[in-house]
């Protein structure tokens, strides 16, 4: 049975969201006033967010090439927000032309653009949920179309958990599309980390906490690397941004820790 | 016009290589190596063309800008950079500044398309958005309009002000009530004189913000003058602030259940042959009077037996008995019902009224008489004249002075004495006499096994500082569950254990009973812990294995000597002489601290207080509540009590005054100076859970 349809919140263009925050730290324009007020303010605390921005970015694209590359066609992008450039789908099917994508997010603003952007192509979809509810995501017939054949899947989890709060149980979430996925699947994950700049990374805090519905939750390097329980991690393992098989190794810098992010890629067995 | 040196002259042979690493930092990094590389190669060589030939048009620098913002660098600080890199290039004075500013100009120009093109593309996605969420809230107003207006419970909203705003097609039904009879009307007005107790409070304090919702069942008047009874769930609707804003009320009709209920209560209740209220209606009664009364409220109890009656079931048979039966309890709650006395049946022939409100002894042998003079009359049962007497136990006492269970013991061994002494009479309660018959009933026969068969149990009374009510102590007292008798407090038996010298191991019982319990509080709550008090009787200190019994119970239980107080009577210790002297004594030695129990009330030698290794005085309940009694304009006792006081303080003794039953004795006492404070005001005995519940709330239920 269909859930009953409850109004989506989240509509209005004066609080800061951070899927057009984050497109906006990527030189786009996809936002509005309240989002640019708020990733200004944002980049006067830490200078260097449109550089790691970007870098997760990149990893996003070198993550999927790889998977592409080991023969995945099928992704699921949770969290997918405003791609502007290197969407998921572009990326995979410059190896696989037919790759398949369901991106999942819940603002609905990002939902609706998502839709415009691909409401002539038949192999990708965008689904409105919300991901800490895993059971009412794994039964959307989008998802339960990409699960059905049994391939291995490419589960994309991008800067996107640490909007997830520990009282949401992050953890059981990763477990949840663990066994939902056939073995051979892939996670790939980013994720904010105070470890390196811990009161740059405070005040960033205490900002989206103030100003977005979706406050941001810094973890350490042991907790995301636990997010990693029943995945093997493929090398390099859980390291910083750039540092994640770099196409050119001098993208990675003299400094890869001031990218902030930890990012690993690991692997059903 | 010498030939400009532009003409042959070009961009650095390193350009290239300079703008590919212009490109590679920044917005680069997020793109992959070939396409960077190739964008690179691109733009480069369309600025390489536009800078070597000037007969060239400078839309190729155009273009490299227009490409570059399309591979996504749409940073401001790239053209800068670019901007400059040109301007260092070693081409002609007028073709520099022009392939520069092509180049700005291509560059702002797709800028400006694509930010367009980006904001209309949001723009969309935003109208798109509420465009759904308008539509889901239609779908979803719709849905809530259907389930609110068919629901099968009656649902009611109404603002803080109890204005009703809105209501649905159930709820008009259950109140058989048109539209306009609820429009713009009052919550506040539905009101009905069987409201239980409180309700409109929870409701008074739901409005308020200060509760969130309240159930309760609650009858209601229909429009044609029914009555309705109903569950109702009332729950607070607060705004986006928190502040309450309206009050939802589902109301569910359970008036069939309610008349069920009531039904099999009845029945429960009554006596079905007699229609009187049956024993357990009685009791309900009875008890209720005891729970909150005034402090000097009384009440009367007639215990009626009918004399001779085995003889009418014995030779008329039972159909005549019984119909006599219901004649006697007819014409008993004629007479005294409209006095305002419950009349019930116990069981058998016996009877019983309650005066619920009764001055005194003479008010109770009144109704008694009344009873006789009722009966008196013959009876015409069947087609015969049946002539039938009754005995009368009366009583009529202070409700503080007695519990339910000793009251109906009393009348009912008044009543023994009253058929013993010959019948159609009534005899009223005597307390000595009691006291001697209950010993001679039951206690003496009953009490050597009861304690094994642990038939006592043990209830706390709390002691509070008179300054700022906290709990400070609780006094344990005995109770006993007589299997007959139902449970008697430490009065009713104490005495006859001391007589026959159960008192030595029902004393040391208590001791461990409740200097355990004391150590399990202190262990759980450590310093929020009260001190416990225990009562010693005479003998108990008479007893030479007394102090070895406390230290060993205070080994084993692991309590501070000094949590202990055991209260003392004056009649324990003769004079300074007194064998028992040592003992209390070695006690106090100990640790453990003394306390003289009933001040007031004996000998009250002042001067022996003086001789006792004593550290605390109890001044007798009867000391604090008479001065109130003789009025407060008679402060005589007053003045005794504060003369005590300051007397106790000067020997260094805490000062508890037992009797406290309200507010104005609490008051009077702690301006007297008095420590602690004991009393019905404080708290009556209670089991030990609900002092551990006082202790963890700091505050009593």
């Amino acid at each position: 049975m269909r859930r009953p349809e409850w109004v989506p919140a989240g509509t209005d263009v004066e609080t800061p969201n951070a899927a057009r925050v984050y497109d906006y730290y990527l030189g786009g324009s996809h936002n509005f006033e309240a989002d640019r007020d708020m990733a200004r303010q944002a980049m006067a605390l830490w200078p260097d967010l449109p550089v790691i921005m970007r870098a997760n970015r990149a990893f996003l694209r070198r993550a999927v090439q790889h998977l592409a590359a080991l023969g995945i066609t099928r992704f699921l992008d949770i969290g997918s927000g405003i791609p502007t450039f290197g969407a998921v789908h572009e990326v995979a099917r410059a190896v696989h032309p037919r790759a398949r994508v369901v991106y999942v997010d819940m603002d609905p603003i990002a939902v609706a653009h998502s839709r415009l952007m691909l409401q002539d192509d038949p192999l990708s979809a965008m689904v409105m949920a919300d991901m800490t509810d895993t059971g009412d995501l794994l039964s959307r017939p989008e998802v339960t179309d990409l699960l059905a054949p049994g391939e291995p899947v490419g589960v994309l989890l991008v800067a996107m958990l640490h909007f997830v709060t520990d009282a949401e149980d992050p953890r059981k979430i990763v477990g949840a599309l663990r066994d939902a996925v056939p073995p051979g699947s892939h996670l790939v994950l980013t994720h904010a980390s105070r470890e390196s700049r811990p009161r740059q990374a405070d005040s960033l805090a205490e900002l989206y906490a103030r100003r977005t519905t979706t406050p941001l939750v810094m973890r350490t390097r042991t907790d995301v690397a636990a997010f990693f329980d029943g995945w093997e991690l493929l090398p390099p393992g859980l390291v910083w941004l750039s540092e994640w098989r770099p196409e050119d190794p001098e993208s990675v810098g003299p400094h890869p820790e001031q990218m902030s992010g930890l990012a690993g890629v690991g692997r059903r067995p | 016009m010498r030939e400009s040196p532009s003409a042959v002259a070009g961009p650095a042979p390193d350009f290239t290589d300079a703008w590919s690493h212009l490109l590679r930092s920044g917005p680069g990094l997020a793109l992959p190596p070939q396409t960077l590389r190739r964008v690179a190669a691109t733009t480069a060589d369309l600025l390489r063309r536009a800078l070597g030939d000037r007969t060239c048009d400078t839309a190729l620098a155009e273009q490299a800008g227009t490409l570059l913002v399309e591979a996504h660098f749409t940073d401001p600080e790239i053209l800068a950079a670019a901007v400059a890199l040109l301007q260092i290039q070693p081409a002609g004075p007028e073709r520099v500044p022009a392939v520069a500013g092509a180049f700005a100009s291509g560059w702002a120009a797709a800028l400006r398309e694509r930010t367009l093109r980006e904001q209309e593309a949001i723009q969309r996605a935003a109208f798109r958005a509420r465009e759904d969420a308008e539509r889901a809230r239609n779908a979803s107003e719709a849905r809530f309009r259907a389930l609110f207006e068919h629901a099968a419970i009656g649902i009611g909203i109404a603002d803080v002000d109890g204005t009703i705003v809105q209501f649905n097609q159930a709820l008009r039904e259950l109140l058989g009530a048109r539209p306009e009879d609820l429009w713009g009307r009052r919550v506040t007005e539905l009101v009905h004189p069987e409201d239980a107790p409180g309700v409109w409070e929870a409701y008074e304090d739901l409005v308020r913000g200060r509760r969130e919702r309240f159930q309760c069942d609650k009858p209601y008047y229909r429009r044609d003058g029914e009555v309705v009874w109903t569950h109702l769930t009332v729950s607070l609707i607060r705004d986006e602030h928190g502040e309450p804003r309206y009050q939802v009320a589902m109301v569910e009709d359970i008036t069939d259940r309610y008349r069920l209920q009531e039904r099999l209560r009845h029945q429960a209740t009554h006596d079905p042959l007699t229609g009187l209220p049956n024993r357990t209606a009685f009791f309900e009664r009875l008890e209720g009077l005891f729970e909150q009364p005034p402090p000097d409220a009384r009440f009367g109890l007639c215990y009626v037996d009918l004399d001779g009656f085995k003889v009418v079931n014995d030779s008329l048979g039972h159909e005549t008995g019984d119909q006599l039966l219901t004649a006697v309890a007819e014409r008993l709650d004629a007479a005294l019902a409209p006095l305002g006395h419950l009349v019930a049946r116990l069981g058998g022939d016996e009877f019983v009224v309650l005066l619920e409100e009764c001055r005194g002894d003479q008010e109770a042998v009144a109704v008694a008489k009344l009873v006789l003079t009722t009966l008196a009359r013959p009876f015409l049962v069947g087609d015969q004249q049946l002539t039938i007497g009754a005995s009368v136990g009366v009583l009529a006492q202070r409700i503080a002075a007695t519990t339910p269970g000793a009251a109906v013991r009393a009348a009912d061994l008044t009543l023994y004495r009253s058929k013993e002494a010959g019948r159609g009479r009534w005899t009223l309660f005597d307390p000595t006499h009691n006291a001697r018959a209950v010993s001679r009933y039951a206690i003496s026969v009953r009490l050597p096994v009861a304690l094994d068969r642990g038939e006592f149990f043990v209830d706390y009374q709390p002691l509070c500082s008179l300054a700022d009510g906290s709990l400070v102590a609780v006094e344990a007292l005995v109770r006993w569950r007589h299997p007959e008798f139902g449970v008697l407090g430490p009065d009713e038996f104490v005495g006859t254990a001391e007589e026959t010298g159960l008192i030595m191991p029902l004393g040391r019982w208590i001791l461990e009973r409740a200097v355990g319990q004391a150590a399990a509080w202190v262990r759980r709550y450590g310093e929020a812990a009260p001190q416990i008090n225990v009562n010693l009787a005479v003998r108990q200190i008479r007893n030479p294995g007394l102090v070895h019994d406390v230290t060993s119970i205070l080994d084993s239980t692991g309590l501070e000597p000094g949590r202990l107080e055991l209260e003392i009577t004056e009649s324990a210790v003769i004079g300074p002489e007194d064998e028992s002297l040592r003992a209390l004594q070695a006690i106090a030695d100990a640790g453990v601290s003394l306390a003289v129990d009933d001040f007031g009330t004996g000998w009250s030698n002042l001067a022996y207080l003086r001789d006792l290794p004593v550290s605390g005085l109890k001044i007798a309940g009867a000391f604090v509540t008479d001065p109130h009694r003789a009025g407060t304009d008679d402060p005589v006792g007053w003045r005794i009590v504060g003369g005590l006081v300051s007397l106790a303080h000067a020997l260094g003794l805490t000062v508890t005054a037992e009797g406290v039953e309200n507010s104005q004795h609490a008051r009077r006492l702690r301006s007297l100076g008095c420590d602690w404070g004991q009393g019905w005001y404080f708290g009556r005995p209670m089991r030990p859970e609900r002092i551990a519940r006082w202790i963890e709330r700091g505050r009593p239920d």
